[in-house]
């Protein structure tokens, strides 16, 4: 009996860690929440945010894509598959530019690696699949996101552009 | 028609189970927005948002879960016994349901008015601790048992406590009848003549109490997610689990039904010269369940042994002394007569 704390005792049987705790949960009770309603409501991105892949076109057209399989060489999960010929004209096109989805890390070392600014990370993030086939993308799909994205993305690199 | 429903047999039985669908009906009707407000309350401390999606403001979520778990697959675990796994559910929703039968709402709205209500109640909520041990045996399994023979224990600790605090009451009531009780708070001094007020220490107690007895969180344990999974519930799905949900979930708001009794004066008005009635009731009850949410949202988990030791250490010595010094207060009338509201013995 002779060592007690009178003053913890006293906290303990009038319940103050309890006072305390309800009037700090009533604080965040009314405090505004900071959950987003995610569908109706979604977070600011990066200019440099890694999304879905997509090759892109010059303004007149022409692919930009040279099939110099830069990306092909640094993509470390081994995701990308390019095949090439010369066209025509004589200029070197792909003919089969494949990207795994489901193999690809996001790492975004062949938008850096690209020279002519051909393949690239949009701002897309919802492009889930029901079937994992659909994750296979091929060239028709990749130039079919860049136009879906042009603006976008053209309007990030030009926002990145001084940091690089 | 009156003569109907007041002699004959058939009429009083349908009499009885019109007031009995009277009370169940809209009791699990608010059970399912009562999950909603729980789950909305436990969000908003978090800062979270809580279920929003279904219906307006997510009212409609309790009932989108029900449908759920009724649409699934009841499983069976391998060596388990099919009778009792499935009997335990049953017996732990129609125990926690027919305390209901002494619980009155209002002046009279008391589906039977009998003398020794709280004892009846004691005894039912004892029994609910049958559907937990038989529901942790029959699914041979080793969580489920350890989750269920923590909460017998449990319950059966935190029951003693409670027994004592609520003879306390009965002493300064004279009466075990709950019309009794919310009778005698009832005063010139409103909300200040209610029992809270005299047995304040008690209070607190009872309210910590019923979170034990009724398995919520601080004193989980049963269902204690990081140790025992979910307790005895770890074997169960489907319809059988939405069974021991609605029991856990009516056994709380009865828990607040008790409260709102002995402490908050039941019906009575809290301001002099305002009408009594059913509201002050369903109010009283909102506000304890609100506080049962809060200590839901606030608290950590108490350990087991953190659990006995206040059940049988700190908790059983004070009501114990309580209930002395209340017969003396009682027998002695101190404070004008304010622990002997109706003369001892009845």
């Amino acid at each position: 009996m002779a060592n007690v704390d009178y003053r913890r005792a006293a906290g303990y049987f009038l319940l103050t860690d309890f006072i305390k705790g309800f009037r700090l949960g009533l604080k965040y009770f009314f405090s505004p929440k900071a959950t987003l309603n995610y569908p109706h409501e979604k977070g600011p991105l990066s200019p440099r945010f890694r999304g879905e892949h997509a090759l892109r076109r010059y303004p007149n057209g022409e692919e930009r894509c040279i099939a110099c399989k830069l990306c092909e060489a640094i993509c470390p999960a081994q995701a990308i598959t390019i095949d090439a010929e010369p066209r025509e004209d004589g200029s070197r096109r792909t003919t089969r530019y494949d990207i795994d989805m489901t193999k690809c890390i996001y790492c975004g070392f062949c938008q850096e690696a690209c020279p002519v600014d051909a393949i690239v990370e949009g701002p897309n993030f919802e492009f889930s699949t029901e079937t994992r086939e659909e994750l296979f993308y091929d060239k028709d799909k990749l130039l079919a996101n860049g136009e879906r994205w042009e603006a976008e993305i053209a309007r990030n690199l030009e926002m990145d552009a001084p940091y690089r | 028609m009156a003569d109907f429903f007041t002699t004959t047999t058939l009429g009083m039985g349908l009499l009885i189970v019109g007031q009995v669908l009277l009370i169940v009906v809209p009791l699990l009707v608010a059970l399912a927005f009562l999950m909603y407000a729980d789950r909305k309350i436990w969000a908003a401390v978090q800062m979270r948002r809580g279920p929003n999606v279904v219906g307006v403001f997510g009212l409609m979520q309790s009932f989108a879960d029900f449908l759920k778990y009724i649409v699934k697959e009841v499983i069976f675990p391998a060596g388990a016994d099919r009778v009792v796994f499935l009997l335990a559910p049953m017996v732990s929703l129609v125990m926690a349901l027919i305390a209901w039968a002494v619980i009155p709402f209002n002046d009279g709205w008391v589906l039977s008015n009998i003398n020794v209500a709280i004892l009846y109640v004691m005894a039912v909520s004892s029994l609910e601790v049958y559907g937990v041990i038989m529901g942790g045996w029959a699914s041979n399994s080793k969580y489920p048992f350890l989750g269920s023979l923590r909460s017998a224990a449990q319950m059966i600790s935190y029951e003693v406590s409670i027994g004592l605090i609520i003879i306390g009451i009965i002493i300064s009531t004279g009466s075990m009848n709950f019309s009794d009780i919310v009778g005698a708070q009832e005063g010139r001094y409103g909300l200040f003549s209610w029992y809270w007020l005299p047995h304040f220490p008690m209070l607190f107690l009872f309210l910590i109490s019923a979170l034990a007895e009724t398995n919520r969180p601080p004193f989980d344990l049963p269902e204690a997610e990081s140790e025992l999974v979910a307790g005895y519930q770890v074997e169960y799905s489907s319809t059988p689990f939405l069974l021991f949900m609605i029991g856990e979930l009516v056994a709380v708001v009865l828990m607040c039904a008790m409260t709102t009794l002995l402490f908050f004066g039941g019906w009575l008005s809290p301001i002099p010269g305002l009408p009594d009635g059913i509201l002050w009731m369903i109010g009283k009850m909102l506000f304890v369940f609100f506080i049962f949410s809060m200590v839901k949202a606030i608290t950590p988990r108490y350990r087991y042994d953190q659990l006995m030791r206040i059940g049988w250490k700190v908790f059983l010595p004070m009501s114990l002394v309580w209930v002395v010094l209340v017969a003396f207060l009682a027998k002695f009338e101190a404070f004008g007569g304010a622990y002997a509201r109706w003369a001892i013995g009845g």
